[in-house]
């Protein structure tokens, strides 16, 4: 592979990774912690309704994990590209 | 050891100890100055980051406004922490990467345009210096409440502290000092949730005690056991919605994006050494944040409910239900002294009644009674956090603690922004327009002149503010995201984003919010001038002004990119910059293969 290509090989790998951590975003804070907040909760753990868990506690952990899950990545991708620093 | 000689003695300590670190890390260059050296560890980044985002508003405002919002509450919540994954994910290693000093520098080489480099270091003054007063007003108010000094000498002694810290160290300085301030004020905001937790459920983590049975053996949860006292009184159900779900979305959207777009949060992830600590740096930042935002939706509920326990202490109706003024505890009558607590016996019955009278069913109810209207006439959401150990009963320290822990978050925030403001005017302004030819110790000179002067202005303004310190922050997060962020974000992600259409969606964002903002809260904020009604009737398909901030950035990203259809599109070298700033490997290396 050519610099070039492998280049924009990387970029698109890192595209694709961004597209999914974002869905995952997405989706805890604005889809369970408002527009399904009723919906869910109807669920209850411990003392908490499930859909105010979601946007008071859950999206807020969730966000942490999804940082550091997308460090981790893409810190593979760079070596696996070659594209790493030093 | 009484109140005032302990917050005395846990005050000054810690301001020794933030100055003892200003004088020891002192900043020699320019980039030390400007970003640490870029020789920051991520997770020391990841801290200071914390303590420079978390204000005043953070530390004492959130938990009182999640406290009377209840669910409405989660749009700051998540707001304020779902920007970190978009700064993570979309420009922190980008920009590192660039390894440049300001926002708008990159801004001015990516769209080869020093027009654009003038609209960000707009955008950024004015987002900064709106978001600076309100700290310097906190800042006089923390200080005249508990050294007991008048407002105005207030103000002045947090300059004076400001300036000595900020002014000689630079961001080096200012790094590690916030470091400190962020051990002092998490520390002095969980220790009293922990004991409230403690106390009201058995369960001493907080997160997990907001979901947890009351301790007083009846088996209830602490959330369904609040929406049954707040609902038996005619307010709204503690768990339940009641902005409409279009602004509690677009509002949270609005937080997130501002987050991501404002400067001094930017500015930090230049300070790390690689690319890829960039990444991690902004997770370990919000590591350090949430520890405070989960924390601060248990210490809201537990409050109100601790509110509502002291007023109404029996079953609501029956004659001796309610507490008797005469009997009222010190914490009350502390609080009355400030009149952000005010209470008015309009029923002259001597006792306490704190119900919703604006529900028209429960205030006939309540007139069944003998109640004649709501006498706890002004509850201030500010005193909540403040008062909490006071309500709680807890030790003299642990209310001096609270007492460092806010002015820590406000002096870190205060320095952060006052750093930013400083460099946008002697790096963008004198060294990038005026003065190219400028030496590093005149550039060093004028950017420490810069931050005296603009603490001296926002001490000016904190003193005197226009009076909207809520509206402002709203006004700071909508032009950051309306305006810094999409110009970022396209710069980065679209190659063919070229220079008038970056300029034209930057003034359109700009535009379309501030005038939003104005049509409904006045022009400049002048009270008077408002061009309608601030209400849901009037609203741009019931739009909230301070929701619109996400309206003004999809309206920057629509008008950028059609206007980038018809222009030419950017120089080829611009191309290859974008490029090579999607790689994290070094830029001299990539330059040799080209």
């Amino acid at each position: 592979m050519s610099e070039q290509t492998q280049r924009q090989a990387y970029w698109s790998a890192n595209l694709k990774l961004v597209a999914l951590c974002l869905s995952i975003w997405f989706v805890v804070s604005y889809l369970f912690g408002i527009i399904l907040v009723e919906q869910l909760n109807a669920i209850h753990i411990g003392g908490y309704k499930l859909g105010f868990w979601f946007a008071q506690q859950g999206s807020m952990y969730i966000f942490v994990v999804l940082i550091f899950f997308y460090a981790y990545k893409m810190k593979k991708l760079d070596q696996q590209f070659n594209v790493h620093e030093d | 050891m009484d109140l005032k000689t302990l917050t005395f003695l846990v005050v000054g300590a810690t301001f020794a100890l933030y100055i003892g670190i200003a004088i020891w890390a002192r900043a020699g260059t320019t980039k030390e100055f400007y970003v640490a050296g870029t020789g920051v560890h991520p997770i020391a980044n990841g801290m200071a980051t914390a303590a420079d985002w978390m204000s005043a508003a953070s530390f004492i405002s959130m938990a009182g406004l999640i406290a009377f919002m209840g669910y409405d509450g989660s749009v700051y919540l998540m707001g304020w922490t779902g920007g970190y994954v978009l700064l993570a994910l979309l420009l922190a290693p980008y920009l590192r990467k660039y390894g440049k000093f300001t926002v708008s520098e990159f801004i001015g080489e990516r769209y080869y345009s020093k027009a654009a480099r003038i609209v960000a270091v707009l955008c950024l003054i004015v987002a900064s210096v709106t978001y600076v007063i309100g700290q310097m007003k906190g800042i006089g108010v923390a200080f005249s409440r508990f050294l007991e000094v008048d407002f105005h000498t207030g103000v002045f002694v947090g300059m004076a502290i400001v300036f000595v810290y900020a002014v000689m160290g630079g961001m080096k300085g200012i790094t590690y000092t916030q470091i400190a301030q962020y051990c002092v004020l998490i520390f002095a905001y969980t220790v009293p949730a922990i004991f409230i937790s403690l106390n009201l459920t058995g369960n001493p983590v907080p997160q997990l005690g907001l979901g947890s049975s009351m301790a007083d053996g009846s088996g209830v949860a602490l959330l369904d056991k609040l929406d049954m006292i707040v609902t038996d009184l005619g307010f709204a159900a503690y768990t339940a919605q009641k902005m409409s779900t279009m602004n509690m979305l677009l509002l949270t959207l609005s937080l997130m994006i501002g987050t991501a777009g404002l400067p001094h949060v930017i500015m930090r992830f230049f300070t790390v050494p690689r690319v890829a600590d960039a990444r991690s740096s902004a997770g370990w930042a919000l590591v350090f944040i949430a520890l405070l935002y989960t924390t601060a939706p248990a210490v809201g509920a537990m409050a109100r409910l601790n509110l509502m326990n002291t007023i109404q202490t029996g079953e609501v109706g029956s004659a001796d239900g309610n507490l008797i003024y005469a009997d009222r505890p010190e914490w009350f009558k502390n609080w009355e002294k400030t009149e952000l607590l005010k209470f008015e016996d309009k029923n002259g019955d001597g006792r306490i009644q704190y119900y919703n009278e604006k529900d028209e069913t429960f205030a006939a109810k309540a007139a069944g009674f003998g109640w004649q209207g709501n006498e706890m006439i002004k509850v201030d959401n500010d005193i909540m956090v403040l008062a909490n150990p006071e309500i709680a009963n807890l030790p003299n320290w642990v209310i001096a603690l609270v007492a460092a822990g806010g002015l820590a978050a406000a002096l870190s925030t205060a320095a952060g922004l006052l750093l930013a403001i400083s460099t946008a005017i002697s790096h963008d302004v004198i060294k990038g327009m005026i003065a190219p030819d400028i030496s590093e110790q005149k550039e060093l000179l004028a950017s420490r002149l810069a931050m005296a002067g603009a603490i001296v202005v926002a001490g000016y303004l904190g003193m005197n503010p226009p009076g909207f310190a809520a509206q402002v922050v709203a006004l700071a997060f909508g032009l950051a995201a309306a305006s810094i962020f999409p110009a970022l974000m396209m710069g980065i992600f679209n190659k063919n984003m070229d220079n008038i259409g970056a300029i034209v969606g930057m003034l359109v964002g700009l535009f379309s919010t501030l005038i939003y903002i104005f049509w409904f809260k006045g022009w400049f904020f002048i009270p008077g001038t408002e061009m309608a009604a601030n209400n849901a009737s009037n609203w741009l398909l019931g739009i909230s002004p301070e929701a619109f901030g996400a309206v003004g950035a999809g309206l920057n990203f629509a008008s950028a990119y059609v206007v980038s259809k018809i222009t030419p599109p950017p120089p080829e070298h611009i191309q290859h910059l974008v490029e090579d700033i999607r790689v994290p490997m070094g830029a001299a290396k990539a330059q040799a293969s080209h």
